[in-house]
């Protein structure tokens, strides 16, 4: 029993991490309608970026807030020099470029910094929090963090006027020019926005999966679960779906399947949730007048 | 009075095709000029092109400023406030939402909140859905709200393209009162395309009829009423 919780606990853990991907991925969906592969892979640069900072000698909250801060802008850069010329390309030509962008990053961080692992700091004690047995202290933290991030993010949209306008220009472009929104600017604050949530998602992660510039490729393809399980056009479904998924990971690596064989349950769930329930459990369904 | 709005020689249209031929009208301040035409005339075309929502040649002057080349987004800062055919609803949002959208672009935090109180109390219907969502509102309830968010911004010119469209005669007769109203009080003059050339008519002070992207007639709105072929064509008598 006592191991059991312990999965269970420490899947709600990276479950956190996923959630924050996974909602990442929501913003430039429904913002865009594009799922962002590239996502993954900004946060493992940012994750480097970090990495640089810290080792420079800067502390470790300093070179947090300024991750932060230098990825949201550079999320918002990339939408402004490589989306925004395709913007009214046809999907599949968005998507190569979108890949093209993660291949970049891919290959411009092992090229910067090498393909060797590298731990990553904890912010938090070594030792576990109150004492408990089932979470170390990272693992409490991480949730903590996601937790703030998620609230900051909820707050953000729901009583801030800018975020009123985002959600505005995702949903209806053309009303929201007419009442004066610059839904371009939007497109690109989206961008950033996501970004910043992917690099948090990636320092949080990084000290469980250790640093190198292929560590995001199995993270984001839990967050895709978690999108695709919550439903990718309804973000508190996603977040949900974040911390199902990383329950049900920890589980399924802990009784049926194996640790090796883990990330075959992202596909799983993915391609389960596809046939069975397309929309996810909290999507809307997709009707569209002909 | 003078011209709020001069549009002169208009050319607009999608892809390359033209819809406009070189349209000419105005709109005086305080005024409310109707465009009036059959289906394809270029009434929705014209509004969009003040809006700079499709691309156009010719002269368009608000207030005495060109305003040709301005983006749709400049444009509503200028005043113009648009209501657009199909009423552009934020379905997703609520009631509310969608009229503060309409105020996005204003700082004045107590005018606001003033204006809010001012359009529920000309449609208190959206009063009792404020937290409604806005997509589950009846078509009438819809209208109401367009109308209302473009309010939002204090305009001083309106673009209103068929605010009758699909709506029960007495829907209609209550919003056509409240425009009026509306005109009287708040000074805002007004752009309205129609297809119910009555019910525009009586409302509106002139009037313009389109055909294929020409003016082929305009006048005072008692002038284009009493023209034979207007009241053959298009009030049915």
């Amino acid at each position: 029993m006592d191991a059991f919780l312990h999965q269970v606990l420490s899947g709600l853990a990276t479950g956190g991490i996923y959630a924050s991907l996974a909602l990442a991925l929501v913003m430039i969906y429904q913002a865009t309608h594009l799922i962002s592969f590239a996502q993954g892979e900004m946060a493992m640069f940012s994750t480097y970026l970090a990495w640089s900072m810290i080792n420079a000698g800067l502390p470790y909250w300093a070179a947090f807030i300024f991750t932060v801060a230098i990825s949201f802008a550079a999320g918002a850069l990339i939408e402004r020099v490589i989306i925004r010329p395709v913007e009214k390309a046809p999907v599949l030509t968005v998507v190569i470029v979108i890949i093209g962008l993660l291949i970049m990053l891919n290959s411009l961080a092992g090229w910067i910094y090498g393909y060797t692992v590298q731990p990553f700091p904890s912010p938090f004690p070594a030792q576990p929090l109150l004492a408990n047995t089932y979470l170390s202290s990272h693992e409490l933290g991480a949730i903590g963090v996601t937790l703030v991030v998620l609230a900051l993010v909820y707050a953000f949209f729901r009583f801030t006027p800018l975020g009123l306008a985002m959600r505005a220009a995702a949903q209806n472009p053309e009303s929201s020019r007419l009442v004066g929104i610059r839904v371009g600017s939007m497109l690109a604050l989206g961008w950033g926005l996501a970004a910043a949530i992917g690099a948090v998602a990636g320092m949080m992660v990084a000290p469980i999966v250790y640093l190198d510039p292929n560590m995001m490729s199995g993270i984001l393809l839990y967050a895709f679960a978690a999108a695709v399980l919550g439903g990718i056009s309804n973000p508190w479904g996603a977040v949900l779906g974040g911390f199902l998924v990383g329950v049900l990971e920890n589980l399924a690596g802990a009784y049926v399947v194996g640790t090796e064989l883990k990330l075959s349950v992202a596909l799983a769930i993915i391609v389960g949730v596809l046939v069975i329930k397309p929309n996810g459990l909290f999507g809307k369904p997709l009707v569209s007048r002909v | 009075m003078t011209a709020l709005l001069e549009v002169e020689n208009l050319h607009a249209g999608y892809g390359a095709a033209d819809v406009l031929h070189g349209l000419s009208f105005n709109v005086a301040e305080g005024g409310i000029t109707t465009l009036l035409g059959a289906n394809g005339a270029g009434k929705t075309t014209t509004l969009r092109a003040v809006c700079g929502m499709l691309r156009h040649s010719g002269e368009i002057r608000f207030a005495g400023a060109r305003m040709n080349g301005n983006v749709t987004e400049d444009i509503v800062r200028l005043g113009i406030a648009h209501v657009p055919e199909g009423r552009g609803t934020f379905t997703d949002l609520s009631t509310e939402e969608n009229l503060r959208l309409g105020a996005y672009t204003r700082r004045d935090k107590a005018a606001v909140a003033e204006d809010m109180e001012r359009v529920y109390h000309y449609f208190p219907r959206l009063k009792e859905r404020r937290a409604q969502q806005a997509g589950t509102l009846s078509g009438g309830e819809q209208q109401m709200l367009a109308i209302s968010r473009a309010l939002m911004l204090r305009p001083r010119l309106l673009l209103l393209d068929e605010p009758s469209f699909g709506l029960a005669p007495m829907v209609v007769e209550a919003i056509f009162q409240i425009m009026r109203t509306i005109n009287r009080d708040e000074k805002v003059s007004m752009l309205l395309v129609e297809q119910n050339a009555m019910l525009a008519l009586d409302l509106a002070d002139h009037g313009y009829v389109l055909e294929t992207g020409r003016v082929v007639l305009s006048g005072t709105a008692d002038v284009v009423k009493r023209n034979e072929s207007v009241r053959r064509s298009y009030l049915g008598y």
